[in-house]
């Protein structure tokens, strides 16, 4: 048998091994408790990891466009500086290519703010240039540096260097959400280990008459893994509904913008606080698993 | 079947049991004996496993003790009836379905064997008591019940260990029959007993060795009878 097919056979039949554990009320509610809890936790720490892993994704790909240069000199002097920049950035290591917009990619640029029919001829429009990256990236400073001395009208357009720190800390923020959420499952086993071995631990009798009787080890924990998984499935499920509904009815914060409308689920993640009640079940099932054949080693 | 060979056993680093060799062959009839203190339950738990010698080696069914493992012993378990001297139940289960409970545990549907219960129960005289918890038996009711719990798998040996301790001489008589019957049918019976009455009685109906444990040594014991 697979080890699904065995878990559902576990989950499906022998209530009859089961009864032969006494009914447990305080551990049981214990497990029960601590797995809506924890999976209401968890519900919070997904939504955190998933969000800032969007937010990462969005703003690397924003990132990953070029830079650009903007010269705005007074007249027939920009084309000179345009040239002598791209010159500068010929020589610059980390710059993979560069070439100055023509007419038309401006016009398309500044269209959606002032309209098609601009005519660039006659108003100083700055000089774009569209400047692509090596893997490694060049020296801003450096480069800025240069500019100021040979090209004084040219500026770097340079979003990453606010962005950088933020994605960085999106990055580090997504980290967290995973780590708190294996937190959070350590922290469900542990309880529900604490909670096995106390029951393990009051029906030691239980264990010694049923090994007397000639039962295997497998047959003994199996009572109590059964008892404890089904609990923690349960409990997982209050408190993942419970999570998920409250972070559907969080208000809508469109208005505030940005970063904090983004902390909730979106679209397919909605589905993976599904895997929180199993994966509480499965936690269950070892540390049950775990305490009960450790339990019966103290038992001839 | 079972058979210890020089095995010794103490209890806190005081030798309690030292180089007993002792064979429970098919069909045999053993009394064990001595005073109390002397080491008998000692004796009867290391029979079924319960405890592993210091010294000496324990086959059971041909096989080595120690390469039994955990599921092996459990196996032998099936096929060596045993009362405890302090029979323990699930206090929780009533009695019927605490005989059931070796059928459970070795994957068998109790539902089938409810005939084998009851008439179980009727033999050991507690046909009324089927549907009470252990908490609500008398000692002599659990020690009966022990003895229906310890033969609803058919095992090949029985080790009772003072069955008759709590129970007037009718009912003594009546279990011995039990026990003799079952002898009779092919299993080896070992009775720890202080009762010497007991012991006659049964000499009546059975060729029964009566071993003697003293001073952690067994001796033949059939001269005092
Ligand atoms: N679990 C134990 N721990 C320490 N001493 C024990 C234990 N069980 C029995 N003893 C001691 O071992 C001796 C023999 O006990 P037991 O085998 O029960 O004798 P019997 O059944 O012949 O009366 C007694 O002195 C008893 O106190
Ligand atoms: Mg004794």
């Amino acid at each position: 048998m697979s080890r699904a097919a065995r878990l559902l056979a576990l989950l499906k039949g022998d209530a009859a091994a089961e009864k032969v554990v006494p009914p447990s009320g305080f551990t049981a509610q214990l497990t029960v408790f601590t797995a809506a809890t924890m999976a209401f936790l968890a519900v919070f720490a997904l939504a955190l990891s998933l969000a800032t892993d969007r937010l990462a994704t969005r703003w690397g790909e924003a990132l990953g466009q070029s830079v650009t240069i903007r010269i705005a000199a007074s007249e027939g002097d920009t084309d000179a500086q345009a040239a002598r920049v791209l010159e500068i950035l010929g020589e610059t290591p980390g710059v993979a290519s560069a070439r100055a917009l023509d007419d038309a990619e401006e016009r398309a640029l500044l269209a959606p703010w002032f309209g098609e029919d601009l005519p660039l001829d006659s108003l100083p429009v700055p000089q774009l240039i569209e400047v692509i990256e090596t893997g490694r990236g060049f020296d801003p400073e450096g480069l800025a540096m240069r500019l100021r001395a040979e090209a004084p009208d040219a500026v770097i357009d340079d979003h990453r260097r606010w962005r950088r720190p933020l994605i960085r800390a999106a990055h580090r923020l997504h980290l967290l959400g995973i780590g708190a959420l294996g937190l959070i499952l350590l922290s469900m086993a542990a309880m529900i280990s604490l909670a096995a071995h106390a029951a393990l631990a009051a029906n030691g009798q239980v264990l010694e008459v049923l090994r007397q009787v000639g039962a295997r080890d497998a047959f003994i924990a199996r009572a109590f893994v059964r008892r404890f998984t089904l609990r923690a499935g349960a409990g997982a499920i209050v408190g993942t509904l419970a999570g998920v509904a409250s972070m559907a009815l969080l208000p809508d914060m469109e208005a505030a913008g940005g970063f904090l409308t983004g902390l909730g689920f979106a679209g397919a993640g909605w589905l993976a606080p599904l895997l929180i009640p199993p994966l509480a079940g499965f936690i269950a099932f070892w540390a049950t698993r775990h305490a009960a054949l450790r339990a019966l080693k103290e038992i001839p | 079947m079972i058979e210890l060979n020089e095995v010794s056993y103490g209890y806190a680093g005081r030798t309690l049991l030292s180089d007993l060799t002792l064979g429970i062959a098919p069909g045999s009839f053993h009394f064990l004996t001595g005073p109390s203190g002397a080491g008998k339950t000692t004796l009867l738990k290391l029979c079924c496993l319960e405890l592993v010698p210091q010294s000496g080696r324990i086959t059971a069914f041909g096989k080595p003790a120690e390469q039994l493992g955990r599921d092996g012993i459990a196996q032998l378990r099936r096929r060596v009836g045993v009362v405890h001297q302090d029979c323990r139940f699930l206090d929780h289960l009533s009695l019927v379905e605490n005989l059931a409970l070796p059928l459970r545990a070795s994957g068998q549907d109790p539902h089938s064997y409810r005939e084998d219960i009851d008439a179980l129960l009727a033999w050991v005289g507690l046909s009324t008591r089927a549907d009470a918890l252990p908490p609500e038996l008398s000692g002599g009711e659990r020690q009966r019940a022990a003895l229906a719990r310890a033969l609803i798998l058919s095992p090949d040996v029985v080790l009772a260990d003072e069955p008759t301790g709590n129970v007037d001489w009718e009912m003594s008589l009546r279990l011995l029959s039990l026990l003799l019957e079952l002898n009779r049918m092919g299993k080896a019976v070992l009775i720890a007993t202080h009762d010497l009455n007991l012991i006659r009685q049964a000499k009546a109906h059975v060729a029964a060795r009566n071993i003697r444990l003293r001073g952690g040594r067994l001796e033949m014991a059939g001269a005092e009878l």
